[in-house]
């Protein structure tokens, strides 16, 4: 399969995925709408945090919104399997896998589209804290908004290798579950993960989200020459790798 | 336009190692509807998932439209088309979208000229705007069709294509496929759990059982192999004597019908019951007026006389074990080993001429 192919494959399946996602008005409502809710009602409940020993250095809102950037990806591309196993159902999945379809085009194309939802909304997001209060250095929000892209990236692919191998949404449901809370909670995107015992914040190390939050809250401080950035890129680049192969592999594999 | 030899795919599971397909060996010819018959879980599912190339065989070979199944399923996959039991749309798509982006992803020139001409020979025109969810089960059946046939493919393979749909559509689609075979020279491949629909639609017939092609051969010439035409007769008697003298009487007259028709050179088996005689005969239509005149000559008298053709439904049960009509059907434990046309055991379904035995 030549790169060509796979390429003008991807854009096919990326653009009937965003139609299909454009179509949906409820998907573009609440899709609008979230980001301001984490903002607007969470937001505020940490003016005074600041304050609280270990909160780490800036202000709040340089400490809140690139942790909510990161739990927005989180669930927003986490969530993204549903919409394959729909797929699985309907047949549509089938349908396309007996044409020359790129394999590796029909999961790019959806996780393409599912990034450039996330990158919609979290740009949606800066833009609100920016009116909210937030300040940050132009750079290191870019940085942030990097981050957000490649996770987004890394997480809709494993969205969909669990979809493909649970097949139906009363198993995936659970399972998702079962592996973003911990994730959530571990990764310090509530509470800065420098208020927590010792066992707690090794644990929280071992998890990918923790050094990703910390690097981009970094950026959004402007420390960009960092242990954190530097740590939060290699994670992500590594995460980024091996997601997307695991994606392309259980894509090019027969399902049975 | 297809070959398959050994063709074979064992599954590894939890539960075991199940050989769903364990060899098959088939035929198809450019031009030919193929119907493919089962009972569930015989391997009909299975064995069509190969030949698509959506599952890999496990042994043997298959050239599907001219390519290597094993070496160049991308090859494979660029020839066929494939319409899907339930269909491949996604209800909240238009129609129209849906056709353009099966003909982009098959590299098909001239797209919107052939998608135009597609929909106007299978009836779609004017759908292109609605989302496919909002189409009538006909209509988005023939889309489901066209999704299938937008590249021209020189093979179309068809599960289930009428399933769930009301008779008129069905006789619709019917003459949709051989329309597609008649203009195009469309080689179809279709599985079906309608005998009426194989019957009427396909020129041969495969049976596949417990994961090997147990029968094969036109519709005619399946029901002639399995099963002789069964000719009915019932002797005139008379009512108002007493059952025992009535007994004798039939007895006599059926002795007589035996006499007259054991040299007839058409008839097979003979079952007599009461006054009611059971002739199992080859090509009954031909072989009536014979017999009418053999019995004739024999001074038999006839209170009625009835002939009865096979279906596939006998054929399927003979070669099976099991009506393709009923769904669970005997459990393959359960099932009386059976040779196909020898002298059948009482099976589950009593009428129909295989299940008559000589007496």
């Amino acid at each position: 399969m030549s790169l060509a192919r796979t390429a003008s494959d991807t854009r096919l399946i990326f653009l009937r995925c965003l139609r299909q996602t454009l179509r949906s008005k409820v998907a573009i409502v609440f899709g609008a709408l979230q980001p301001l809710l984490y903002l607007v009602l969470f937001g505020p409940l940490l003016k005074d945090l600041v304050k609280v020993r270990g909160f780490g250095a800036g202000d709040a809102w340089q400490s809140f919104v690139p942790g909510v950037l990161i739990q927005l990806t989180l669930f927003g591309a986490g969530f993204v399997g549903f919409g394959l196993i729909g797929d699985l159902r309907s047949g549509v999945l089938e349908r396309l896998r007996v044409t020359p379809v790129s394999r590796t085009a029909l999961l790019l194309g959806r996780v393409l589209r599912d990034t450039a939802v996330v990158g919609a909304q979290a740009v949606l997001l800066v833009g609100i804290g920016l009116a909210l209060g937030l300040r940050a250095p132009a750079g290191g929000v870019a940085v942030g908004l990097v981050f957000v892209v490649s996770l987004a990236v890394s997480v809709a692919s494993l969205s969909y290798v669990l979809a493909l191998r649970t097949r139906s949404e009363d198993a995936f449901a659970p399972l998702l579950s079962a592996v973003t809370l911990p994730l959530l909670l571990l990764s310090g995107i509530l509470l800065p993960m420098s208020l927590a015992p010792g066992w707690l914040d090794v644990l929280s190390r071992l998890t990918p989200f923790r050094y990703v939050v910390d690097a981009a809250r970094a950026a959004f401080r402007g420390d960009y020459a960092t242990a954190a950035v530097a740590e939060g890129a290699l994670v992500t680049a590594v995460l980024l790798v091996v997601s997307v192969t695991l994606g392309a592999r259980r894509f090019r594999a027969e399902h049975t | 336009m297809i070959d398959a030899r050994g063709l074979a795919r064992t599954f590894t599971g939890r539960h075991g190692t199940v050989e769903a397909v364990r060899g098959v060996d088939l035929s198809v010819a450019p031009g030919e509807i193929v119907g493919f018959l089962g009972p569930n879980g015989a391997g009909k599912t299975t064995t069509l998932r190969m030949l698509t190339t959506l599952l890999a065989p496990t042994a043997g070979t298959a050239t599907v439209a001219g390519r290597d199944l094993r070496a160049d399923p991308a090859g494979v996959r660029r020839r066929i088309g494939v319409v899907a039991q339930g269909g491949g749309t996604d209800p909240s798509v238009p129609a129209g979208e849906e056709l353009d982006l099966q003909a982009r992803l098959y590299g098909v020139p001239d797209r919107a000229a052939r998608i135009a001409d597609l929909c106007g020979r299978l009836d779609l025109d004017g759908l292109g705007a609605r989302p496919s969810g909002s189409l009538s089960g006909g209509q988005r059946r023939r889309l489901d069709i066209a999704l299938g046939l937008v590249h021209r493919p020189p093979l179309l393979f068809l599960d289930e294509p009428t399933t769930g749909l009301d008779p008129h559509s069905r006789g619709n689609l019917w003459d949709h496929i051989r329309a597609m075979r008649d203009g195009d020279g469309t080689t179809v491949f279709l599985t079906t759990h309608y005998l009426d629909e194989a019957d009427a639609l396909c020129d041969r017939l495969l049976i596949i059982d417990r994961g090997l092609i147990v029968a094969e051969g036109t519709p005619a010439e399946l029901k002639r192999r399995v099963a002789g035409d069964v000719v009915v007769l019932e002797l005139a008697g008379s009512a108002a004597s007493g059952a025992g003298t009535a007994g004798d009487r039939a007895g006599e007259g059926a002795g007589a019908v035996r006499e007259a028709l054991s040299r007839h050179p058409a008839v097979r088996e003979a079952a007599v019951s009461g006054r009611v005689v059971r002739l199992t005969v080859e090509d009954g239509e031909k072989a009536l007026t014979g017999l009418i005149r053999a019995l004739d000559g024999a001074g038999v008298e006839l209170a009625s006389l009835s002939l009865s053709r096979p279906t596939l439904d006998d054929v399927f049960l003979a070669v099976t074990g099991r009506s393709l009509r009923d769904p669970t059907g005997p459990a393959p434990a359960d099932r009386p080993a059976r040779p196909p046309s020898g002298p059948a055991s009482p099976g589950p379904v009593s009428s129909g001429p295989s299940s008559v035995s000589a007496a």
